[in-house]
């Protein structure tokens, strides 16, 4: 039944599926971006209460929710990897992190930004907070790993445990809110479901959280490309490409 | 279009500076992690490109012993 994965397990394969998607991946999240942002910016309606800061919201929640995805898939890939011992599994945890940290930081300056005008304060030592600036460094704890140790095999095995253990971390997080008195507000966008905000501000919302969407498919598969073929540089057919490519 | 002018536009109702703090640190961020994985990826291709020719510089060498040992034989 899951025969049609197997072809994928073989990185050459993996190699040149990914060379199709990446450019349908940009133009996506340019198109969903360039709109989703103008729209934000420009004719979503202010805040009663806000006023325009609220203009933050369209891209605080997107790289939150998605800094908290991303994780969840890093530690698959680092689950993969450990048990199953998928060279393509190593690979991914490696060009996640750094799309991970780069979105967590994101959600904690935009975070700071919007807190300073609405609460009166750029940062306070409150669980949602806390707990994101955690997930900052288990990215970065990651990335490290990866880099601590010259043997290749024992780095990715170091940094795909950190990743499944820290992976607790992302249901702390999601609940926070609930499980604390924190300054930090509930969830905006949906109760049960039902969205709690108009129409004229969820939309523009939709739109530029599917870019982001598009922008990390995009930035992790052009890493995944090059973490291929540093780690299959003997390998006859990446060898016949990087000479196909210098010859050009 | 929620504003009158340009300058509205920029002063954001007082919010300004926080709105724009956001959109510009977002755009660095994404912009260096764009160039980061740019940079990498021609810096795996050249390490590749580099080691090929090594290895044929290493065994055109060793060729050229094989055929001198020959003639010396």
């Amino acid at each position: 039944m899951w025969k049609w994965l197997h072809p994928y397990a073989n990185p050459e394969v993996t190699y040149h599926f990914n060379n199709k998607l990446i450019p349908w991946f940009l133009r996506l999240s340019v198109a969903f971006l360039g709109i989703g942002i103008v729209w934000a910016l420009l004719f979503a309606p202010a805040d009663y209460q806000q006023g325009n800061s609220f203009r933050i919201f369209y891209l605080h929640v997107p790289a939150a929710s998605l800094s908290l995805g991303i994780y969840v898939g890093m530690a698959i890939a680092a689950l993969v990897s450990l048990v199953w011992q998928v060279r393509l599994a190593e690979a991914s945890v490696a060009s996640i992190a750094p799309v991970g940290a780069v979105f967590t930081a994101m959600a904690l300056i935009t975070g700071a930004a919007w807190g300073r005008p609405t609460w009166g304060t750029w940062w306070i030592w409150d669980a949602r907070l806390t707990t994101e600036l955690i997930l900052l460094f288990l990215y970065l704890g990651v990335i490290a790993l990866q880099n601590a140790f010259e043997d290749k095999a024992l780095a990715s095995k170091a940094a795909s445990i950190l990743a499944l253990v820290g992976v607790i971390n992302v249901p702390i997080i999601k609940y926070s809110v609930e499980w604390w008195n924190t300054l930090h507000q509930g969830s905006t966008v949906s109760q049960l479901g039902r969205p709690s905000m108009t129409a004229d501000m969820f939309w523009p919302f939709l739109v530029c959280f599917i870019g982001f969407i598009f922008l990390v498919s995009w930035l992790v598969c052009r890493r995944f490309q090059t973490e291929i073929l540093q780690r299959n540089a003997m390998r006859p057919w990446v060898r016949e490409l990087v000479m196909k490519e210098g010859a050009k | 279009m929620q504003f009158d002018s340009f300058a509205d536009f920029i002063a954001m109702g007082n919010h300004g500076f926080y709105v724009w703090i956001s959109y510009g640190a977002c755009l660095l961020l994404i912009a260096g992690l764009i160039v980061n994985s740019t940079l990498k990826d021609k810096h795996v291709r050249k390490e590749i490109a580099k080691r090929i020719k090594r290895e044929n510089r290493l065994k055109q060498a060793a060729q050229q012993n094989d055929e001198s040992n020959e003639v010396l034989s």
